[in-house]
Formats: C-alpha cells, structure tokens, sequence
C-alpha cells in the first residue's frame, strides 16, 4: 500500500491556463455552471479560475456569451529535455504522489506514426472510365456475416432450383458501424443518438460490454450486442432482442484487459442495465472465465447460436496483436460469423494508460495479414471481417477496405459528431457535454435529436466520399474495392511495411 | 525459316518491331521464370496489360463444322480496334476424333523448352498423341517465332489425388498447366481443353490467320476472335486472347477494377495468376463458378455482373432472396470496371457466351443469321455486316448475358429481365 502523507503530492505545473478578459466578462457565471471540472467558479465577486482542473475541454468558451474566455497551453519553460519530456516528467510526479497505475481513456495519443496516412489512392484514367457518383449508382451495401462456399444451383429446362441454405446475414447500408460502446462509458442519451441515428442510416450499433437496458429493447433490429467477460446484462432476453451477438475477448485500448465500472457510477440506470445491485463495483475479468482455449471459445459461439436458435450471426472480436491473423483463424474456424479487429489505436471509457498507450499493433497491420491468412486457409468467405480502433475519418474507412476489412467500426468519430472535443477525460465520468457521464445534470446537456441527425450526417458524409473514391477508380460497388490493395500505394519510409501490406510502393504501376 | 531464327536469335533484322523497341532480348526473366521475351514471358518492363480490343465470334447452332473464313472476316473488319500487338482464336468442334482427350497447344521457346514439357508431362499422364502445329512464315511479321506443338493428353484416374484443391481430373489438369506456365521455361500454354484449340500471337489479326492458316486448315462449330489494341506494352505472345483454361476461352476487351479483389478470391481456389493481365482471372472466374460450383451459365453471369440492390428490390421475394444470396455470395467474384467478353466452354453444353459491364461501358452487339443456324457476336456491328445474311441484330441490354447453345439456338438473348421465363425453385 503506498504511503500516503502530508506533502506526498508535490507542485505540478497545471498544464492549460484560463484566461478571462475581465472587460468583457459580465460575471454572468455561465461558466461556473458549464464547467464540470472545478476550474471556474464565482467568489462572489468576480470568476476565479483554477488552472491546475483545467482540462481543456472547452465547455466554457462554447458557453461564455461574451467570448471572454481563452485557454491555452500553459507555455511555462522548464529546461528542455528530448527524452524526458514534459508527458514523461508529470508521469513521474504522478506516480510518485499516488503509488497507483495511471489511468487514461478515449485512445493511444502518442504520436505514432499513421500507417493509413502513408497510403494513398488510385484513380482511373483514359483505358477505364471513371464514374461519377451524383449521375450513375455507385452501391455500397454490404452483409454482415458467414456466407457460404459455394452457391447450389440445379437447371431443368426452364426452372432454376437453388438449394442452399444461407447463413443469417445483416444487411448494412453501408460499410460503416458504431463499435461497442457501453451504457456506462456513455449517457443514456448518447446511446438513444446512437440507436436513432443507426436506425436513419441502416447499420449496426454495439451496446458494448453493459448489456442493454429495457427502454432500448425497441431498437433490436440494429443492435450488435457484446457478451464479454463480466457476462454484465446478459440473459435469454436480452440475447433474443438483438441483430448480431458479439464475444469480446479484446479491446483496442486495453488488450488483456477486462473492464471497471467502480461501484460510485452503478446508478439506478446502470443496475436495471447490468443486472447488478445498485453501488456495485462491475469489474470484468481479463480473461473469460470459460475460455482458457480455442475450444471453449467454439463451445460459447455455439452457446449462443443455439440460444438464439441460429438466427443471428455470431462474431468475435479481438484487439489487434502480434497473433492476430493465427488467433482470426481460429476464431472462424470456431464458427464465429463475423470478426471484429480493434487497432491499438482504439478509444475506451477507462484503460490504464500504459496498456493504452503501448500494447497492441496498428490495424492496418492487423487487416493485411488477417485477410490473406483466411484467403491462403480457404476460409475468408466463411467470416465478415470488421475492423476498427484507428479509423478517424473517411480516408481511413476506403483504405481499410482496401487493405481487406469488410466492414469498418467507428466510436470516437461519432463521439465527435456528438459533440466530444477528445479531451480524453471519459474515465473521470464528468464529461461537460453530456456524452460519457452519467450524472443526470450533465447528460441533460446532450440533445438526443440533435445528436443523431449529427451522427447521421456524418455517416453519409463518410458514405458519399467512399462512392467518390470508389467512383474514381471506375469502380461502382464496395465489394469489388474489398481487399483490392491493388489500388493503394504506399508512399511511407518503411518499405517492410508496404510488403506486409501487399501494397506496391508509389511509381509501381500495375500487376 | 522459323528454325533459323531460333537457332541464331540475333540474326533478326535490326528493322523489326523488336529491334526498334530496343527490348529485344534472347532470354528474359519474369518473376523467376526464363524464357524468350516476347514469346513465353513477357517483355522487358512489362507489368501488366491495359488494353482496348475487338471481339467477334459466331456458333454454328446446327453443329455444322466451317472453317476460319468468317470469324477472320469478323475480327480483320474492325481494324480501328487493334494495333499489330496481338491476335487470336480459339475454335471448337476441332477435334472429333480426339475429343476425349485434353489437347495441350504450347508456344515454346525452342526444342529444349519442348522436351521438357514432354518430359513433365509423360510424368504427370500419358501423351496419346502429339504434333507440331502448322505454320507459315508471314510476310510484315517479325520474329521471333515461336515453336508452337499440341499434345493430346489422358489422365489416368489413378494420378488424380491429393491436394485439397483436387477432386476431379479437371483440377488435376489445371495444376498441371498452372506448372507449366509457372515453373518450366521457355514454355506457356495457350490452350488446354478438349476437342478444342487456341491460336494467338503478336501481330495483326489477318496475319495470326495466315500464320496459323486459319481460314483453310480447321474447321469448327464456333469460332472466337479476339485483336488487341494494348496502350502500355509491346504484345506479346502469351499474352494475346482468347485466354484458356481446360475449355474456357475468353476474349476480352476491358480493363478490370476489381483485379486486386477478384485475384485474391481466385487465389483462394487454388487458381494462379500468373500472367499479370485482368483477362485470365475472368477465365478463372468462369471456370470456378460453372465448373467447380456447378453455377448454370446465366447464373454465373448474374454472379459477375450483378444487377443492382435497386432494381433486385423490384423483384418477387424468391428472386430477390436468389439475387441477394449471389451477390452476398459472389461480391469478390463481382467484375467491376469497363469490360465486354465473349466466352466459349464446351460444359456442360458447347456455349457461346456474350457478357458485358453493367454499365456497358464496352460494345457488344449480337445476331442471328437469316437462316436460324448461326449466332454472332461482336464489338462493332459491321463486323455482322461483313458476314452477310444477317437475321435479327440486337443489343443486349448492360450486365445481361447472350448465352447461344449448340443445338438450341439463343437461350438467353440478353434483352430480358432478370429470371424472365425462369422458374424458380427452392428446394432449400
């Protein structure tokens, strides 16, 4: 038990400053109200601020009505050090003052270099046409599940008999779904947007690891629902309310990792939600307890598919690591329908932050050499293979595709839509915005309709520029841009890389 | 003559077309293999066919055996769509007499290439028969020549075994072409089905005729044609269409999009592809579906060109849960980009097959002679024109397949609705 005394925690330079223009400020005390951190309040005579709270979240400037506030980096000097450096110096101080494991969330913000930002795109040129979106079809929907060998078909004269018995299979609008994010890690109202705006656009929503709460039972129909390691909210009910089912074996952000909800978030809302008494500690364990192998993992799948009577597709998802591709194999070959590959990049509510920051392999990585130890075993059509835990933006999605990933899995990107300004505080539960708290004063702050028609926007943002870049390439359907690496090059300093991607190196032509 | 040139290769003119492209080169290596550029591997430099072409071909519904003239009327007539850079034909109903037996037609470098074939392929069945091919020298054509010789081949049943990709002698026999196009030098395998051939090379195509006397020598009940027009290359022998593996031919005119997706999902099969051109994985991609799922050939159609999700919801459930199944299916298997191919199979019927891009962004137009007996089709009408008597002249309509069967005449005009006429059951 680390030793706890007076004067333990020493000075730490706070590292954002507050500053108020005091001729513009009213002393309205918005910003009092807004911040959820304790850095403003009134002393009943002008706002004080208290710069070692601040976390730059912004709530304040958004608010403030007459613009009288700024923050800025705090740009104190301390001499320049390039390997201890002022993140490696706070580590330091921090760990010193508590003795503890440091926590952190959203994802990995060390700057490591972005493997999809060395790949760039090709485009048609006079021997094939390319198509233009806003005049010819350009289709991107896609089926999320296992897909049989072969198709059985028998002709006699003029009748066609087909004789195969399909797998369940989700059809997705778009190659695009929102990951597993828990009631718990976010608000009620963020995971109404969600579902709404899931329900608009055509695609799935995780409710990750927190099981579902009865109120959202009416959005069945788009719900990928994870059965993780805690088992937290998971029962008969639950497992036929929803579209897809998904075992968590792993996350991006903590590979190895379970999960902790602490007991003080177990609200009345997260009890009926987890099936777990009120004020409870909801920790997952690292490990599922039944899976110690291969084996256990199949004999879960098929739990769950005979529970559900085989009539949703049942996946797995794991954080991408150094095994992945072997483990993916294994997974499939355990009968899981569809595969969820989480990059080392990948956000979450709460992580420590040395797993965050160092344990797992870049997605894109993990995608190259997945798809292609399916294709050499024989068993790629046999899974959907999703990927996630990096994608920021519509670049990342085609070139994900590219690479082999039928499906791409975004949460921050839609946190952001909703208004997250990825000031990395989800784990503390006080965001200001109302997005990944629990605290009924701030969940308020986050309109449900507003939300979702945001989130919406975004995904047919995404969609409309993966059918300018699909139609650039003169190619009009996702399925034919699905693990065509053909069309990327790789303009990065490591060539090593480009051959473990299977992607030329820019000035190759083709072949 | 031809032995000549292959015996002191650098007694060619240093006018010919090889020389003034200064890649003229004896023996060449393309990804490991050896052999005489131009000829068996590609040329110095060369990564991978772009092209524009014509095609033409014709069915003798009847059955009636004709030889060479009018498919080398057909293709000579679009002279606008090819360069000199390579021609060809395949023919079918070539070899009655020796129609069990697989017929192996290979450009070779030399007679050392040949011996090792023969070597390879007395180790993998028995040669029943085998010849050299005839040929003439051309005059504006230019070496060097290749040795082209036929094999006739069995396999007996007890060789077929093994591998997990093997479960018929069909697969045993495209391993065994796949090995030779891949691992002996000096050797490519231009066509490898039964009681049929392939006759390509670089040139124009009236002078591939004449090389191979196409308009005499054979005669067949359908005829392919194919004349090329490559924007990035010098042609080269290997690389000329029609594209064969067991007795799938393809001619195609196009550029794929989807070569990276559609490669990978061959590859997974067992397929190798191997000469670097979107043309030879669209042969695969019809060997595997018609040959190894069984698909009937409208269906496999459906399974490249695809209709639309928009007007798949246009159609009763049953054929909407069918077009779906494809598609979710068959997406990596989607040819996706501008294309317009002709199909020749002798499977399970013999079947001339006209298929274009849905959004036929190639031409293809298709006919039937006068008299009911002959089905056409071609890139340009006057190719149709040029053969004279022509009955009914369409266009099929984009993504919708001609499907034209021996002894059966059109059974699919390309001009339907999805599932017209079809009665679909399911027995699931």
């Amino acid at each position: 038990m680390p030793a706890k005394m007076e004067g333990i925690r020493i000075e730490i330079p706070p590292r954002f400053k507050i500053e108020i223009d005091r001729e513009r400020c009213k002393i309205c005390k918005r910003c009092t109200v807004n911040c959820t951190f304790d850095a403003l309040s009134f002393n009943g005579d002008r706002i004080v601020t208290n710069h070692d709270n601040c976390v730059a979240c912004q709530r304040c400037t958004a608010k403030c009505p007459q613009e009288a506030i700024t923050i800025r980096a705090n740009d104190m000097a301390y001499p320049v050090h390039f390997a201890y450096t002022d993140r490696i110096r706070r580590i330091g101080w921090e760990q010193a003052s508590t003795g503890g494991v440091m926590l952190a969330s959203c994802g990995n913000d060390l700057p490591y270099r972005s493997i999809f930002d060395d790949l760039v795109l090709d485009a048609a040129q006079v021997t094939n046409p390319a198509i233009d979106p806003l005049r010819e079809p350009i289709e991107t929907k896609c089926f999320l599940g296992s897909k049989p060998k072969k198709l059985e078909f028998e002709e006699k004269g003029d009748d066609i008999i087909f004789r195969t018995k399909l797998p369940p299979n989700l059809e997705l609008a778009t190659p695009i779904m929102v990951g597993q994010m828990s009631l718990g890690s976010i608000s009620y109202n963020a995971q109404i947007a969600l579902f709404k705006a899931a329900q608009k656009v055509g695609t799935l929503v995780g409710t990750g690891e927190g099981g579902l709460h009865p109120d959202f039972y009416k959005y069945g129909d788009i719900i990928n629902s994870e059965v993780a390691s805690g088992r937290f909210g998971v029962d008969a009910n639950y497992l036929k309310k929803v579209a897809a089912l998904e075992i968590k074996i792993g996350q991006g952000a903590k590979p190895g990792h379970g999960g902790h909800l602490p007991g003080e978030k177990t609200s009345q809302l997260i009890s009926i939600t987890r099936m777990i008494p009120k004020g409870t500690d909801a920790l997952s364990p690292y490990p599922h307890h039944d899976i110690y192998s291969i084996e256990d993992l199949q004999q879960l799948i098929f739990a769950l598919k005979e529970a559900t009577r085989y009539r949703v597709p049942v996946g797995v998802k794991i954080a991408a690591v150094h095994n992945s591709a072997a483990i993916a194999s294994g997974m499939v070959r355990a009968g899981a329908d569809f595969i969820t590959l989480d990059g080392f990049r990948g956000g979450t509510g709460a992580t420590p932050r040395i797993i965050r920051d160092h344990a797992g392999i870049p997605i894109e990585l993990a995608i190259a050499t997945v798809d292609q130890r399916l294709r050499e075993e024989g068993i790629r059509h046999k899974t959907t293979l999703c990927a996630g835990g990096s994608i920021r933006y519509s670049a990342d999605l085609v070139k994900a595709l590219a690479l082999g990933a039928d499906v791409a899995m975004i949460c921050t990107p839609v946190l952001i839509a909703m208004g997250c300004r990825v000031c990395q505080q989800c784990h503390r539960g006080l965001c200001p915005w109302g997005i990944a708290t629990q605290n009924p004063a701030y969940t308020q702050r986050l309109n449900i309709e507003v939300a979702a028609t945001r989130i919406s926007n975004l995904f047919h943002a995404w969609t409309e520029e993966l059918r300018e870049i699909c139609g650039a390439m003169g190619i009009d359907s996702v399925e034919s841009f699905v693990g065509n690496r053909d069309r990327l090059r790789y303009v990065g300093p490591n060539p090593r890389i480009a051959d473990i991607l299977d992607v030329k190196h820019a000035g190759e032509a083709w072949g | 003559m031809r032995r000549d040139i292959i015996k002191h290769p650098d007694s060619r003119p240093s006018t010919s077309f090889w020389g003034r492209l200064g890649r003229v080169g004896t023996i060449g290596e393309s990804r490991g293999k050896k052999g005489r550029i131009g000829v068996t591997i590609p040329p110095n430099g060369f990564i991978k066919d772009i092209e524009a072409c014509g095609i033409a071909g014709l069915i003798n519904i009847n059955g009636k055996r004709e030889n060479g003239s009018r498919a080398v009327d057909m293709i000579t007539t679009m002279t606008d769509r090819e360069n000199g850079l390579g021609a060809g034909f395949a023919c079918y109903g070539l070899f009655p007499d020796m129609a069990d037996f697989y017929c192996i037609q290979l450009l070779l470098d030399d007679e050392v290439a040949k011996e090792k074939v023969e070597e390879y392929l007395k180790k993998v069945g028995n040669i029943v028969k085998d010849e050299e091919v005839f040929t003439t020298p051309v005059k504006g054509m230019h070496g060097p020549y290749p040795l082209i010789w036929r094999f006739f081949m069995e396999i007996p049943p007890s060789l077929v075994q093994g591998s997990p990709h093997i479960e018929s002698e069909d697969d045993y026999m495209v391993d065994v072409i796949m090995h030779i196009n891949v691992r002996i030098n000096g050797a490519f395998c231009m066509s490898s089905g039964r009681n049929m051939a392939v006759f390509k090379g670089n040139g124009w195509s009236f002078e591939i005729a004449e090389f191979y006397d196409l308009r005499e020598r054979y005669e067949g009940y359908m005829w392919l044609a194919h004349s090329r027009f490559p924007t990035n290359t010098p042609g080269w022998w290997g690389g000329a269409h029609p594209f064969n593996i067991l007795d799938w031919s393809l001619c195609h005119n196009g550029e794929i999009t989807s070569y990276g997706t559609n490669k990978r999902y061959v590859e997974m099969w067992g397929y190798k592809c191997t000469l670097l051109t979107d043309s030879e994985v669209v042969t695969y991609i019809w060997d595997l579906l018609c040959r190894k799922h069984g698909l009937p050939k409208l269906i496999a159609s459906m399974a490249m060109a695809p209709r639309y999700f928009e007007d798949i919801s246009l159609l009763t459930e049953d054929q909407k849960k069918v077009a779906k199944a494809l598609r979710m299916t068959y997406g990596r298997a989607m040819i996706n980009g501008p294309f317009s191919i002709l199909v020749g199979t002798n499977r399970p019927n013999p079947s001339m097959i006209a298929l274009t891009d849905r959004k036929k962004l190639r031409p293809m137009i298709a006919g039937i002679s006068d008299d009911g007996n002959t089905a056409f089709a071609a890139s340009e009408e006057c190719a149709l024109n040029r053969v004279g008597d022509m009955g009914e002249v369409w266009a099929p309509i984009t993504g919708n397949p001609v499907i034209a069967q021996l002894y059966k005449g059109i059974v699919w005009k390309g001009t339907e609705k999805q599932f017209e006429g079809k009665n679909l059951r399911m027995e699931v």
